[in-house]
């Protein structure tokens, strides 16, 4: 390591997903976080740490809450945001990713903040441009500012994730918030179980370091938070699921249930919620049990760290 | 005069000893035995039973007759609700219970399709009013057995589905089955599948070969069978789940059912009587009543069968009671319905294994009780202390001729008429209640 990277807290360059990172690194991210999140409730001031900078948002699918996120987090801290929502506009006319890469490359920005369907895609992108890029979900792969801000809220609510037992619950099989938080909890000590029906659950993922339940009373036995997944109505109509009461049945987050957990468990949940699909409503709006609105607000402070630990 | 013959009366409750006769447990035979049923459940049986002290007891003398277990049946199609016209709850229960049958699994092929918990509850409710055998349900693993989307399994199972399947049509598409077990796999549910690869089976009639071509006939290969069990049994080996391949009929089914067994794979099978019966040639003079699905196959299958149900390849027997009416027999046939009934003559032509072709009489009553009764998860099928006394009482030499007429199903289809047979039931106890009484 030369001098210089030695003194950057971040020895990275982009963020492209929790898998890889080093303890140390997590650690300063969440850390800086915590120092925003302070930040923020002391002054609404702008900061001016990416002053003059140029960060762009390049989202190919759409997002009303990671991107809002990233913008207002960019704000929050002076720089100049670009959002580019192409859905599929421009691959629609026949440009290829790498292509949107170069031609955003040209305009030299400072970081480009990214979200596409396909997993591997932000990684390519990244390969092609000279500045930092942060993954802000490719396909079912990874989510890391999503899993750090998760980390965050439990981090202020139970002082260690160290030793906590965690259930994800729902959709593990499309969800990259799950693989982002299998691998982010595992390296910071937690013991992780996934709960779903089989059919919801990728093969293999025990070698992910998970234990795997079907039951959900039994998966949340004990457990200290409980990471509620989407799940995306067009899976459940006798594709993945036979239908959305048989889901909510068996795998819907409800008070039942809940009582399986430790008697002060956390419910997260990323959004956007199904009320009556994998979680009662009476739940979500618990502020005692769910920390949902608050995972909202860690967002902004965790992608503020992300953006100044790329940029320092 | 049928009042006599069936019980249908739910209250009565008495005290039975049944005295020298053979007991099948089935695990072992006990010769000149008796077997006490107080208090709705078997109080005790054995060669130290015997007339004295018996005050409270109405003694019946079985001499030269066998006690078993009451059958599980796993394969019948009841018709209700949709097809009262072929059958019905009560009608089956009549022919099941004279059939030796206690207790039987319904196919969700009716109309509606079991495909939801609510008819499950609605078909045991009227069950429990006919009061004669026992009846469960399987599910359908796909929605209006349409085998596109999959049907409300776990709740089905919550409410009492003892496994699930698409009654007479295979799971086709792959992705499809894939899911259905690797969902079932959740709640450690039973697939059945009815094996058969459709898009090379489709349209045929009979089994192919030289009777199918000279008959002029479409006929249907005799290995689309294994293609679909072999298929089915990678889909097992990745998911682990539970899977039980129905009536089976080719000699290439059984051979790849033994291996999944040695590998170890949770797999299971029945067959039916036609198949270990008959052969295609059955069906010459274009019998309708010999149309079956599977279709009566080649004598060098039928004897691979009769092989597997030796070696326990095959675990269980079932009756296949496909009933249907004149109107869909009566047919060209190409046109005619497929299937037979089975609950009258299930009994009887199993014990055939025992005359013809030496297999062991407990063997062969542990195919039609302990066995199938293991598979879909049922606590009977077994003579213990304390166990519900599901029992049925029968001459195992007594000779008689078939004859559908006297069939208590509304359907009179089978292939066996006019056939001489040896062994009868003569009385059927469920829950230490005699139900069926031909003494």
């Amino acid at each position: 390591m030369t001098e210089d990277n030695r003194k950057k807290k971040f020895p990275h360059k982009h963020l492209l997903g929790i898998e890889g990172l080093e303890p140390p690194s997590i650690n300063y991210l969440i850390n800086l976080s915590q120092q925003f999140v302070d930040e923020l409730k002391l002054s609404s001031n702008k900061l001016s740490f990416l002053k003059n900078k140029t960060c762009i948002n390049l989202f190919f699918e759409n997002s009303t809450r990671t991107r809002t996120s990233f913008e207002l987090a960019g704000k929050k801290l002076g720089a100049d945001i670009l959002n580019i929502s192409l859905g599929s506009s421009s691959i629609k006319k026949g440009e290829t990713l790498i292509d949107t890469a170069m031609t955003l490359n040209a305009m030299q920005p400072n970081i480009i903040v990214v979200r596409h369907n396909d997993a591997g895609a932000v990684k390519l992108l990244s390969e092609k441009v000279n500045c930092s890029v942060i993954n802000a979900g490719d396909g079912p792969h990874e989510h890391p500012t999503q899993a750090l801000l998760d980390a965050l809220t439990i981090l202020r609510r139970k002082k260690t994730i160290s030793g906590l037992k965690v259930a994800i619950c729902g959709d593990i099989l499309h969800s990259r918030v799950a693989r982002s938080n299998i691998h982010l909890l595992n390296t910071l000590g937690a013991e992780v179980r996934v709960i779903a029906p089989a059919t919801l659950i990728p093969n293999h993922i025990e070698n992910m370091g998970v234990k795997i339940f079907y039951n959900m009373k039994m998966g949340l036995k004990e457990v200290d938070i409980i990471i509620m997944l989407r799940l995306q109505l067009e899976r459940m109509s006798g594709s993945y699921v036979p239908s959305i009461r048989e889901y909510f049945r068996f795998y819907g987050l409800d008070r039942e249930k809940l009582k399986f957990a430790k008697s002060d468990a956390l419910i997260l949940h990323p959004g956007p919620m199904n009320r009556g699909v994998e979680i009662d409503s009476e739940l979500a709006d618990d502020i005692d049990r769910s920390a949902i609105f608050e995972q909202v607000q860690m967002g902004v402070a965790v992608r503020m760290a992300c953006l100044k630990a790329l940029l320092e | 005069m049928e009042k006599k013959i069936f019980n249908l009366d739910k209250k009565t409750e008495k005290n039975f000893a049944l005295l020298n006769a053979n007991i099948i447990l089935p695990n072992k035979e006990l010769k000149n035995s008796g077997l006490l049923i107080e208090n709705k459940t078997i109080k005790d049986f054995g060669d130290h039973v015997n007339a004295k002290k018996l005050n409270n007891f109405e003694i019946i003398d079985c001499k030269g007759l066998t006690i078993a277990p009451g059958i599980v049946d796993l394969r019948v199609q009841i018709r209700e609700p949709g097809q009262e016209h072929k059958e019905t709850i009560k009608s089956a229960s009549k022919s099941a219970v004279c059939g030796g049958i206690t207790s039987f699994i319904c196919l969700p092929n009716t109309n509606p399709v079991i495909d939801r918990p609510a008819l499950i509850n609605s078909i045991k409710r009227k069950a429990r009013e006919v009061a004669l055998a026992k009846i469960f349900c399987t599910g359908s693993i796909t929605r209006d057995l349409k085998g596109k989307e999959i049907s409300e399994l776990q709740l089905m199972h919550e409410s009492g589905a003892l496994g699930f399947t698409d009654a007479i049509k295979a799971v086709a598409d792959t992705r499809v089955m894939r899911r259905a077990l690797t969902y079932a796999k959740s709640f450690d549910g039973l697939i059945i599948q009815h094996p058969e690869e459709i898009s090379l089976s489709n349209e045929g009639v009979v089994n192919e070969g030289e009777i199918s071509t000279r008959l002029g006939l479409k006929g249907i290969p005799s290995y689309t069978e294994a293609m679909m069990i072999q298929r089915d049994l990678w889909l097992v080996r990745e998911t682990k789940s539970k899977y039980h391949a129905s009536h089976i009929s080719t000699s290439s089914a059984v051979q790849i059912i033994r291996q999944a067994k040695d590998e170890g794979l949770k797999v299971t099978c029945d067959t039916a009587p036609p198949y270990f019966v008959l052969n295609e040639l059955a069906i010459e003079n274009y019998r309708t009543f010999a149309k079956l699905s599977p279709p009566l196959r080649n004598e060098s299958d039928r004897l691979a069968i009769i092989e597997g149900l030796k070696d326990g390849t095959i675990d269980a027997i079932v009756s296949d009671h496909t009933p249907q009416d004149q109107d869909a027999k009566r047919l060209p046939f190409n046109q005619a319905e497929y299937g037979a009934v089975g609950l009258e003559t299930l009994l009887s032509l199993s014990l055939s294994l025992v005359k013809t072709y030496d297999l062991d009489i407990c063997k062969v009553i542990s195919l039609l009780t302990n066995n199938p009764a293991k598979i879909i998860g049922l606590r009977s099928g077994e003579i213990k202390k304390g166990a519900k006394a599901d029992i049925i009482v029968f001459d195992s030499e007594k000779p008689w001729k078939i004859n559908p007429e006297k069939f208590y199903s509304k359907s009179k289809n089978t292939p066996f008429d006019g056939m001489l047979v040896e062994g009868k039931n003569l009385m059927t106890f469920i829950d230490g209640r005699l139900v069926f009484d031909i003494r």
